[in-house]
């Protein structure tokens, strides 16, 4: 058969008016930079108003995900773990094939949901998500990493749809310059948007939240 | 020989197997597997027992068996629960894969891994042989790598170990393509190492 004679199904069917699946936003960055704590925030502060769920891809298969149990956040039926073969950058990227499974299981076993939240294990500066598993993706660094991370950019710096700049409350202790990183995420990311974010000081995540709700009802 | 085939074949086709380590992380952690050495009587065991299976099945479906009878005959194969589970998780991915490239001529969602690999051999063009040896090389070069990452073992010599085991594979290729009676090897350290390493809390592999 000539390849153009037929026609082949869609292996990523889009979100539509009439939700044929849910919203998925990747989050991912460094080890440490706080991705576990921000999506703990974000269950706690949207589970009133979303259905949601959050695939975990820890290196340690259980580790997230019970952090996630244990701070009560989501029920357990909600969290599911992909294991990586110690690469958790080829599950988020080059083989989405075990999350697509965990984010298609989790609407097939709660019915309709409007957000997964797909976190990734703690990598490093140029790990990004597919564009074939999740619809926007946030990265997360944080300011004990120290402020020049914006500057060194990497693909999670300059193309994540948000950049979460982490642990502000730190900056003084670390001697990062908030001013600097804001500087340098402008330069690296154009008009792609950047918050700054203490959970100690803002524990609902509120600009990271608000951002989420707003992809919600597009 | 074919593109085709290389593509199917190729370790970054996405089709899961990267989480999977061949029961290499469980015999690693249980001190079976230490070294290069290890690794050789790991590989050769694996690819005369699962991989004659394996490479046996994906021939029998690529000829355009009977789906359901071939699926029966793995289930009365794989003793171990967690191997059914992990077989069928990678006939999953395997045939999402398959489905986006090729026209596949079933709509099942999940098969056991040879099966899928048949079926979508079939699918890509290739010959039950192809598809036997697609199944024999994906037997040994999937612990290889997972071996490599483990055991931080040196890439050049894990690969000159696949290359010194490639007659052996085309072997094993070539008797699982022309078999009347499908195998039945089993190795019964793989399916009680899968056994044990499903009860991990922690664990770096899907199997």
């Amino acid at each position: 058969m000539h390849p153009e004679a037929h026609t082949h199904p869609d292996p990523h069917p889009a979100r539509n008016a009439t939700g044929a699946r849910a919203l998925r936003i990747g989050i991912g960055g460094p080890v440490g930079s706080g991705k576990t704590a921000l999506v703990a925030a974000l269950c706690r502060t949207l589970a009133a108003d979303l259905r949601l769920a959050v695939v975990t891809n820890d290196i340690y298969t259980t580790e997230d995900a019970d952090f996630l149990l244990r701070n009560g956040v989501l029920p357990a039926d909600r969290i599911r773990a992909v294991e990586t073969g110690c690469c958790p950058h080829t599950a988020i990227r080059d083989d989405i094939s075990a999350n697509l499974d965990a984010c298609e299981d989790l609407e097939a076993d709660l019915g309709p949901l409007d957000l997964v939240l797909v976190e990734s294990g703690g990598d490093n500066l140029t790990a990004t998500f597919s564009k074939g598993l999740v619809d926007r993706q946030i990265f997360v660094v944080d300011v004990a990493g120290g402020d020049k991370v914006p500057r060194k950019g990497g693909p999670g710096v300059t193309t994540a749809d948000l950049l979460v700049v982490n642990k502000t409350d730190l900056a003084p202790l670390v001697g990062a310059d908030l001013s600097v990183m804001a500087r340098d995420a402008r330069a690296r990311r154009g008009d792609l948007p950047t918050v700054f974010l203490s959970l100690v000081e803002d524990p609902a995540a509120t600009p990271v939240a608000d951002w989420v709700r707003g992809l919600t009802k597009e | 020989m074919s593109t085709t085939l290389l593509l199917l074949a190729d370790g970054r086709f996405p089709a899961g197997g990267h989480a999977h380590s061949g029961g290499l992380e469980a015999a690693v952690t249980a001190g079976r597997v230490r070294d290069l050495d290890d690794l050789d009587a790991f590989l050769r065991g694996r690819l005369a027992t699962v991989g004659l299976v394996s490479a046996a099945f994906a021939a029998a479906a690529c000829a355009g068996g009977d789906i359901h009878t071939l699926e029966a005959g793995l289930d009365a194969r794989t003793l171990s629960p967690a191997l059914r589970k992990a077989s069928r998780a990678q006939g999953r991915a395997l045939l999402r894969a398959g489905r986006t490239l090729w026209t596949l001529p079933t709509a099942e969602r999940e098969l056991h891994h040879p099966v899928a690999l048949g079926v979508v051999a079939a699918a890509a063009g290739l010959t039950p042989a192809e598809a036997a040896l697609t199944a024999a090389y994906g037997t040994v070069t999937g612990p290889a790598s997972a071996a490599v990452r483990l055991l931080g073992l040196d890439p050049y010599a894990t690969h000159a170990l696949v290359a010194r085991l490639a007659p052996d594979c085309d072997a094993v290729a070539a008797r699982a393509a022309t078999v009347d009676d499908l195998p039945a090897c089993s190795a019964p350290l793989l399916d009680i190492g899968a056994e044990t390493h499903a009860t991990w809390e922690v664990r770096l592999f899907a199997s």
